[in-house]
């Protein structure tokens, strides 16, 4: 063999088994499709996330994992195991609940124990197995108190505890830092992702919170309204948007429509009104001259001057119109002449060393052909 | 002269609407008292003094407690006898446990078909679920007498249920309903069990529905649900429930007098017996003073719990 076989990711690997198979599902209350016609493989060991502002139907999906909704039409296999019809406490699956779900009457090493005592498991492995939770949680020393007696923060360890005990293949967290403050939900994340690893499980998480997705996750789907829209790593996702609603939803994007007027090898060449001119961008497919279609930047591709630069594939000139310092970055709006607002981002770092450029100077903003992107859908 | 603008003549007048303030609640919680006091208190402490007289053929039938001795000292004399009688004759006894037993029974009863009435309820379709718990109040707008006036229609000897099954041909002759130990327990029942709904409700409704998702979820059938959580988090309605019904039934009257027979015996019957037919005052007086320390008791049990549950 010719050196070492690249690792493949699980879901890059065709021989690999998923542990999770959503097939072709849908759910609808009364007229509104809440999931429609979803397909998804998860595989093992996964941090998946499900992004979506509210109403896109991931928390569904999500409930008809663990076995609270029972799909309209198509299935669900977990382990390679049809759990369609199967009630959710039948599942190999636990949840954790955005509430967090605590048993007000019971303490908390009480509530950690509840499925295993369902389970009959002898009292002296529940005891070990609650206190093995309460320390990796770090809540020792706290079993015997109640759920009102806790911080937010603490119910939300002691939520998550009670639904790993069981030792699930896979747990499933219903918006699980939703509730907590910002800097306790940043720690907490990482938090998370450790254990996750550690421990092995497959996680699938029902967030609307770009940032926590991109940071947690091994693959997410994107969802509006009852369907995925992508499906990908966080920076596949970021990097390569494949329709405008995900350029749009993840991150600050420009984005220009126009048509395509010529192709040479696999650069495009587009007539953009609203940028005023004609932009260079890498194409994924041929593409006939004529298709509408929106090329898309991420602000921090855009280069900006306050002198006319070298020449570059796309360059744009207007005025600056708003200027932000956001402490790491600053942020400029510039008017160019198609009547459009480009937005570029420059570190601060970078910054310091370049021209100074104030409200109503002309600049000139420029970007590769690479770091843009077609979307044609 | 400070205009009532300036800054001392505003907090004169801050201080003069706190004062009417502090008034207004001390009123506030005055009223009730003075109430209590009026119309629970007073007739207390009399019924108390009469229960330790003794009987008098005259106006009122009671002797006084306090009398002019020889020489013109106060003499005061209290008679415990009327209490002795109540532990003596086993008749008072008899009648006490009697209705104790009877008043648990009901309450396990109505508990039994409450529940199940309250769990229906907030499980209904959202706009069910007023509709239906109108049709529990809805007997309270027919008078109470009439409500077991009506009850003998149904149950006694050519009553509605004896013809009825009369006619289906099950029974050759009438059975007797009416003036059993059933139709009391019947009765009620049937009077209490919106005391018994209403609070479990109550509870039931403020429930968190993911907690029983969560019961779901580790493993827990609905059957298990139910013990293991609703059951344990409704046990202040069922407390408050019970009480309401088995408080009020131990002293019933009405529905042992006119549905219950000869042998029904119930300690408000026994207590109506001595004042209106056998006119001895201080004896009837007794058993109300025992049947009140009676069911003081269960009451402070009911009010430790509620404190307990707020502290948790």
């Amino acid at each position: 063999m010719a050196g070492p076989r690249p690792e493949l990711e699980a879901w890059q690997d065709p021989s690999a088994a998923p542990l999770v198979e959503i097939r072709n599902v849908t759910k609808t209350f009364g007229e509104h499709y809440a999931v429609d016609d979803v397909s998804l493989s998860i595989y093992p060991g996964e941090f998946f996330s499900l992004l979506g502002a509210s109403g896109c139907g991931k928390t569904t999906l999500l409930r008809v994992l663990a076995g609270f909704e029972k799909p309209d039409k198509g299935s669900v296999l977990i382990g390679g195991h049809d759990v369609t019809g199967l009630p959710p406490y039948s599942r190999p699956v636990n949840m954790m609940f955005q509430s967090y779900a605590l048993f007000p009457h019971l303490s908390v090493a009480d509530n950690i124990a509840f499925g295993l005592r369902q389970d009959r498991v002898p009292r002296a492995e529940i005891n070990d197995r609650v206190a093995d939770m309460l320390r990796l949680v770090k809540l020792e020393g706290y079993g015997g108190r109640k759920p009102d007696q806790l911080s937010g923060g603490q119910r939300q360890r002691v939520a998550l505890a009670r639904a790993l005990v069981k030792q699930p293949q896979l747990l499933l967290l219903d918006e699980p830092l939703g509730a907590l403050d910002r800097k306790l939900r940043e720690h907490t994340q990482f938090e998370l992702v450790n254990l996750q690893q550690r421990l092995g499980i497959t996680f699938i998480m029902v967030t609307h919170d770009q940032e926590e997705a991109m940071t947690m996750s091994t693959r997410m789907a994107v969802m509006n309204e009852g369907r995925i829209r992508q499906v990908g790593t966080p920076s596949e996702i970021y990097e390569h948007p494949n329709n405008r609603f995900v350029a749009g939803f993840i991150g600050a994007v420009n984005q220009f429509e126009g048509r395509v007027v010529d192709q040479q090898g696999d650069t495009l060449t587009v007539h953009s009104d609203d940028a005023g001119a004609e932009l260079r961008v890498r194409a994924q497919h041929d593409v006939i001259p004529g298709t509408p279609l929106a090329v898309v930047v991420r602000p921090e591709k855009v280069r900006i001057f306050a002198e006319p630069p070298p020449p570059c594939d796309n360059g744009l000139t207007g005025t600056v119109e708003e200027i932000a310092y956001l402490g790491d970055v600053s942020i400029y709006h510039l008017r160019i002449a198609g009547g459009a607002l480009v937005e570029a981002q420059l570190t601060n770092r970078a910054r310091r060393g370049a021209a100074p450029l104030s409200w109503g100077d002309q600049a000139w903003v420029c970007w590769n052909a690479d770091d843009a992107v077609a979307l044609l859908e | 002269m400070p205009s009532p603008f300036s800054s001392k003549g505003v907090t004169r007048l801050g201080q003069a609407l706190r004062r009417r303030l502090r008034l207004g609640q001390g009123a506030v919680a005055g009223i009730p008292l003075l109430w209590l006091t009026l119309f629970f208190g007073l007739p207390f402490l009399i019924i108390a003094r009469i229960s330790l007289s003794e009987v008098v053929i005259g106006l009122p039938p009671y002797s006084d407690l306090l009398s002019w001795a020889e020489e013109g000292a106060l003499q005061l004399r209290l008679n415990f006898a009327n209490y002795m009688l109540l532990w003596q004759d086993s008749l008072y006894f008899d009648a006490f446990t009697n209705s104790l037993r009877i008043a648990a029974t009901a309450t396990l009863a109505c508990l039994l078909i409450g529940y199940p009435m309250a769990l229906g309820i907030t499980r209904a379709r959202e706009n069910l679920r007023i509709p239906l718990l109108m049709l529990v109040i809805l007997p309270f707008w027919t008078s109470f007498l009439i409500r077991i006036y009506a009850w003998i229609g149904i149950l006694k000897g050519n009553g509605l249920i004896n013809n009825f099954l009369l006619w289906l041909g099950v029974i050759d002759e009438p059975l007797a309903l009416l003036h059993t130990d059933f139709a009391v327990y019947l009765g009620i029942v049937y009077a209490y069990l919106p005391f018994m709904v209403l609070p479990l409700y109550a509870t039931l409704s403020r429930m968190d529905a993911s907690l029983l998702e969560a019961a779901a979820d580790l493993g827990c059938r609905p059957v298990c649900a139910f013990w293991r959580v609703t059951v344990p988090l409704s046990m202040p309605g069922i407390v408050a429930g019970s009480l309401l019904v088995f408080v009020p039934a131990v002293g019933e009257f009405v529905i042992p007098d006119l549905l219950g027979g000869p042998d029904s015996l119930m300690i408000g019957k026994v207590l109506w017996t001595e004042f209106f037919n056998n006119r001895d005052w201080p004896v009837a007086a007794s058993v109300a003073v025992a049947l009140l320390a009676l069911l003081v008791v269960p009451v402070l049990l009911f009010e430790r719990s509620r404190e307990k549950e707020q502290d948790a």
